[in-house]
């Protein structure tokens, strides 16, 4: 009888806890969106990355994911420690692929989507870095001129990408918490022109 | 001049130059292989002793200190290439100069997840927006139209025009030219642009001055018009080189440019 009530008082205690890391990562507190590890278990307690699997897998019903952006550029590790989940991001996104019919639900236009792949995978392929003359000078093989600069602006604003002091475009947050690089990578290279 | 300082002379521009050399490779993002770090460090070494003030000595900092950038980049060179996201980035520039748009907004969909968030108010915005639209000045005086004259439709010349300054003095043809090129290059997509999105400016006064020089500009030749008299569309289509018309019967098309469609195109632009 014991037994079963301190089942029941666990399982009430971490739908609470789900509750309030739903709220912390969907809800937009700070000028970028998610929530650090750090602040999930000041929240949440020690045990938050159980939670937070426990949320995936609710979210998964719904065709969401959580996603884990580690402060470390490169591949994440396998088995990350308390330490690199602190510091690391948590986010929302769509757990599934999207196709060309999805796109006006999430308000892009065909050419500036275009012209968002041409900019990541022509800085992935530099090794994460490359001068703004260049990649304009590749747009406007895409998008109208008078278009490129004020796409790349955009790309800027949203995250996508950074701008340096030297006219140096890097991959921005909003980049590594939303593309599959490899994948893109991957398969430009199969795509048949 | 003596041996010594014409020495501390040729070491301050050997490192200036290292410097130098340096900086256009971490800045154009070049092989950092290219660099022979033995030769420099070798360079460095030799200038050393020679080097005497505070200004010679930070010189021989810096130049070290961009060295053992390249030596970091040469790392991050090989770690790169031994990861599996490595691929050839000629072989990746030309399939993103051979792939249409549509392939690559395709492509991209698949490995883009966007982010799901929700965008509430805080206490911050709520005071900006307060502030905002306490200083906002009322409807009534925000969409009040200035005050048209009614005028009976004439003829005008370029001179009338440049002395009212809706035209500028200089040579009319340059002018043209200079349009023609900027049709040319913001038409680079279909080779046409819509007529009102080129000759379309943040004055109506300037609209005007547009639509003068864009009539010239389809007169001399520089560019044809296309009408699309179904959706209500007009396109301008700029000509590889000014084509003489003297074979084609000349007809005139004429296009009104009234405030009230200037607006409409301003408003439309600001949706």
């Amino acid at each position: 009888m014991a037994r079963a009530t301190r089942r029941i008082g666990r399982k009430r205690r971490y739908s609470i806890m789900l509750k309030k890391a739903a709220q912390m990562i969907l809800y937009r507190r700070h000028r970028e969106p998610g929530v650090k590890g750090w602040e999930l278990r000041r929240r949440l307690g020690s045990d938050y990355p159980k939670v937070l699997q426990l949320l995936d897998e609710y979210l998964g019903n719904l065709g969401l994911t959580v996603k884990t952006v580690f402060e470390e550029d490169g591949s994440p590790p396998e088995n990350p420690t308390i330490d690199q989940l602190d510091k690391a991001r948590f986010y929302v996104t769509l757990r599934e692929e999207l196709s060309l019919g999805d796109m006006k639900l999430v308000g892009w236009r065909i050419d500036d989507l275009a012209g968002l792949a041409v900019s990541l995978a022509y800085i992935i392929s530099k090794g994460g870095k490359s001068p703004r003359k260049e990649l304009e000078s590749l747009l406007r093989t895409k998008l109208p001129g008078w278009r490129v600069e004020m796409n790349l602006n955009r790309y800027i604003r949203m995250g996508y990408l950074i701008e340096d002091e030297n006219e140096q475009l890097y991959l921005g947050w909003r980049t590594r918490a939303e593309v599959d690089q490899k994948k893109l990578i991957d398969l430009l290279m199969e795509q048949e022109a | 001049m003596s041996a010594k300082p014409r020495r501390r002379r040729l070491a301050r521009e050997e490192l200036r130059r290292i410097i130098e050399f340096c900086r256009s490779v971490e800045n154009k993002g070049l092989n950092p292989f290219l660099v022979n770090v033995e030769d420099l460090i070798s360079v460095i070494r030799e200038y050393f002793p020679s080097l005497k003030n505070a200004e010679e000595l930070s010189l021989d900092a810096e130049a070290l200190n961009h060295v053992a950038s390249i030596i970091r980049m040469q790392s991050e060179w090989v770690k790169r290439r031994a990861t599996s996201l490595y691929r050839d980035p000629f072989l990746i520039e030309e399939k993103l100069r051979s792939l249409s748009t549509g392939d690559l907004a395709e492509v991209f969909l698949k490995a883009w997840h966007p982010i799901v968030e929700l965008e509430q108010i805080t206490i911050g915005s709520l005071k900006s927006s307060m502030k905002y639209w306490r200083s906002l000045a009322p409807l009534s005086e925000r969409w009040r139209e200035e005050d048209l004259l009614k005028a009976e439709a004439g003829i005008t010349t370029r001179e009338e025009l440049v002395k009212q300054g809706i035209l500028r003095d200089e040579t009319f043809l340059s002018e043209i030219e200079r349009m023609w090129m900027e049709l040319k290059d913001k038409a680079t997509r279909d080779g046409k642009m819509d007529y009102w999105d080129f000759i379309g400016a943040e004055s109506y006064e300037e609209t005007l001055r547009r639509a003068y020089l864009a009539s010239f500009l389809i007169t001399y030749g520089y560019a044809t018009l296309e009408i699309q008299p179904l959706e209500e569309k007009i396109f301008l289509k700029p000509n590889d080189a000014p084509v003489s018309k003297t074979d084609a019967q000349p007809f005139s098309f004429p296009i009104p440019i009234s405030y009230e469609r200037w607006r409409q195109w301003r408003e439309q632009r600001e949706e």
